[in-house]
């Protein structure tokens, strides 16, 4: 009846884990009670569940995000408590095979359910309003992409207390994640939570390179686009070529485990090397879908708080384009001790090394662009220097391991941890930071708290440097990566300032709560009624925050690069006038049935990890039927009347009034 | 939006004669690749190529007449795309396969 599931599969006997999922449990017990004493539920329904507005996913996708943070964050502090503790024969608290889940989450988590997000979710919000456009290509998708994420998220948090996540590592190398090496459910976990979630950013990848390309407004061509859109269009570009890879990867190590094939597996004519190759030919172009976007936020960020053009519109593209082709010729680089020999390892290493140099164009671009501008040290343009000088830094270590006989001394060190935190804290996190500080007003219509906002940066740049810098130095004393416990105890003092660096960064993440609650109590305050509260240069600034589920009244002209800037330097100015006759408004319809399909997909995932057969039918017929009911549903779309937008922008026109 | 009542691909949708010569070149095609495997009258490697070149005659014809690839449509876009695509396919199979023969080579595998 329940397959492989039993209460045995829940794991009593761990007390940690029994904690975390009590705390768990009340926080949601709570969460649901408000909701219920507020009767919020019909509105989660109608106005956030079933949207189908681009701004209103963008807002769950980095809600989801920030909780997912906490819940890595919680592993990674575990890990370097672990490591600070288990010194010379020490055990620590955390025995190997809770160690080794705790690790492989750890990774998954923060690049599948924050990073990706994070980044998926400032490209719902922003692209649309940067290119004049009412919402994405396809909106339906969107709101399943994001279901489909969802559920791949629930997954990997039910993991936690029924049954167990897997031990193989974040991306969980055959043949150990064959049958033969983790019989259990853990690897079943990661396969489901991944596929799931994968196919949800492969659609989002689609839909938004669609909406780029044909959404755009009028005049405004391709060399017109704000960065932001540029790095957006180029992830998704990557999006759709390297998916794929991936869920064809993990389709081959399912019908591994599940048929008894043998693509990965160490005899009968498997190649695991195969599955190394595979899995990093998606995975190197997947670190460039996390950083470009983030890329594209720094340009908007520095651009408009040193109220100058970008430095090198041109050459920022041509960087941004010559790194999503190269992205593609490098993956070797993870696996430079396979074996591949002196030819191909020079030829992957000086093609990695390569990369850097759009990378360089970049840096200088936003150096010059801050050179003899007037910079305003908000909380974004803290973000972003912290991020130049932070990044660099990851990047010279980069180099480093792209030479191959360096590589082969510091492969599966500390070094190559040290590394890659450098990079996606001091790239991604630091972008995604800066970019929430930094459009948060445009989704809700207040602004954050500096005050907060730079707490929260000052601890997390500290933090990071205390916490990883010590890696490094390891990494040369022979630290290598995902040990539980070690022998040194010289190695000791280093783990144990390594660990206080990751306590500053949890002051920094506290920051980051406290930044929000104190921002939403002091909303009235912080109040921008103008839709434009940085002087900001691009279209998305133009309407009011929040914006009308439509966006734009009329849609906008676009005749050169920051046309909404260029429009304000104007004689007399930008003036947000009312205008005298109205148009319906074309809009998509809010529909359930992206949510429920999704919890189809759930059911389905589920069940194919315990083996529950009846309940993967049930989810495969669910899945099935809702979308013949999606296809065959014509009542998908209505026009907003005239009257109505008139009287969202004439209530918008009198707030600007009586601020005047 | 209001435009969604009209054809927004601004693509060709192909007239009688490019669907009749598409139709009379792919039947073609087929046969000589069937012909030159059949008949048995060739040498190995003459069969391969000629199976192969006819198949990749085979792909373009198709894609071109009668899912209408050209360089006008869309901007150019379909084509952009289309090449963009082969040429980052050529690079991942391209280099898997020479990234795995070195490691055969080198791991004295199979």
């Amino acid at each position: 009846m329940f397959g492989k599931l039993s209460l045995d599969s829940i794991p009593y006997h761990e007390p940690i884990i029994m904690v975390t999922a009590a705390v768990i449990g009340i926080v949601g017990a709570l969460v649901v009670g408000l909701i219920t004493y507020y009767r919020k539920w019909g509105y989660l329904w109608t106005e956030w569940v079933t949207s189908i507005d681009h701004k209103k996913i963008g807002v769950m996708y980095f809600l989801v995000a920030l909780v997912m943070l906490i819940r890595g964050f919680a592993d990674a502090i575990m890990m370097r408590s672990q490591q600070a503790l288990a010194a010379g024969g020490a055990e620590g608290f955390l025995p190997p095979h809770h160690y080794d889940q705790i690790f492989t989450a750890h990774g998954v988590i923060m690049i599948f359910f924050v990073a990706m997000p994070m980044v998926i979710g400032l490209m719902n919000l922003v692209v649309p309003l940067q290119i004049g456009a009412r919402d994405v290509a396809f909106p339906f998708m969107n709101n399943l992409s994001f279901w489909l994420f969802a559920a791949g998220m629930i997954l990997v948090n039910v993991s936690l207390v029924v049954g167990e996540f897997a031990k193989t590592g974040w991306l969980a190398y055959a043949p150990l994640s064959e049958l033969q090496y983790s019989p259990d459910v853990g690897v079943d976990y990661w396969i489901w939570a991944l596929q799931l979630s994968g196919i949800g950013t492969t659609l989002t990848g689609i839909n938004f390179f669609v909406t780029i390309l044909k959404m755009r407004t009028q005049g405004m061509t391709l060399f017109r686009m704000p960065i932001f859109t540029w790095t957006a269009l180029c992830t998704n570009v990557l999006i759709i070529l390297s998916f794929p890879i991936l869920t064809a990867t993990i389709a081959m190590l399912t019908l591994d485990r599940y048929l008894g094939m043998h693509f990965f597996t160490n005899d009968m004519g498997g190649s695991q090397m195969m599955y190394v190759n595979l899995i990093w030919a998606w995975g190197h172009p997947e670190v460039y879908i996390l950083i470009l976007p983030a890329f594209g936020v720094f340009s908007e960020v520095i651009a408009t708080f040193t109220k100058k053009r970008l430095f090198g519109y041109k050459t920022m593209v041509w960087a941004t384009a010559a790194i999503t082709v190269l992205s593609f010729i490098v993956w070797l680089h993870h696996f430079f001790t396979m074996g591949a020999g002196a030819n191909v390892n020079a030829f992957f290493g000086i093609m990695t090394m390569i990369i850097a140099i759009p990378t360089g164009v970049k840096i200088f671009n936003w150096l010059f662009t801050m050179y003899r501008g007037r910079i305003q040290f908000t909380t974004p343009v803290l973000w972003t220097i912290g991020f130049i000088i932070t990044f660099t830094l990851g990047g010279m270590t980069g180099v480093m391991l792209a030479v191959p006989g360096a590589n082969f001394v510091l492969h599966n060190s500390l070094f190559v941890i040290a590394h890659f935190h450098n990079v996606i804290i001091g790239g991604v996190v630091f972008g995604m930071m800066a970019g929430f500080t930094y459009w948060f007003p445009k989704a809700f219509g207040f602004t954050l708290s500096e005050k907060w906002g730079k707490r929260s940066f000052w601890c997390w740049l500290v933090g990071f440097y205390l916490a990883f810098m010590p890696l490094y130095a390891l990494s040369f004393f022979g630290a290598m990566r995902r040990m539980q416990s070690y022998e040194q105890t010289e190695w000791q003092p280093l783990m144990i300032v390594a660990w206080f660096g990751a306590v500053v960064i949890a002051m920094g993440i506290a920051c980051i709560v406290i930044q929000l609650i104190v921002s939403i109590r002091d909303r009235e305050k912080n109040r921008d009624l103008t839709g434009d509260p940085w002087d900001g240069r691009t279209l998305e600034w133009s309407t009011s925050s929040p914006p009308p589920n439509y966006n734009f009244a009329y849609l906008p002209k676009v005749d050169s690069i920051d046309s909404y800037w260029e429009m304000k330097q104007q004689p007399g100015g930008f003036k947000r006038e009312l205008a005298t006759k109205f148009e319906d408004v074309h809009m998509p319809k809010n529909t359930a049935e992206g949510p429920i399909l999704s919890l189809f997909s759930l059911f389905f995932g589920f069940a194919l990890i315990w083996h529950i057969w009846w309940l993967v039918g049930l989810g495969a017929i669910g899945m099935f039927v809702t979308f013949m009911f999606r296809i065959f549903n014509k009542d998908t779309d209505y026009h907003v009347s005239a009257a109505e937008v008139e009287k969202t922008e004439r209530e918008y026109h009198k707030r600007l009034e009586m601020q005047a | 939006m209001s435009d969604i009542h009209t054809s927004h691909d601004g693509a060709s949708h192909g007239s009688y004669k490019s669907y009749t010569i598409g139709l009379v070149l792919s039947i073609v095609l087929t046969l000589i690749a069937f012909g030159v495997v059949m008949t048995g009258s060739f040498s190995l490697p003459v069969m391969m190529v000629t199976v192969v070149v006819t198949a990749v005659i085979q792909v373009l014809v198709q894609l071109i007449l009668f899912m209408h690839l050209n360089t006008k449509a869309e901007g150019g876009w379909n084509v952009i795309s289309f090449v963009f695509t082969i040429g980052i396919l050529t690079l991942i199979v391209g280099g898997s396969l020479w990234i795995m023969h070195n490691i055969h080579v080198n791991m004295m595998l199979g």
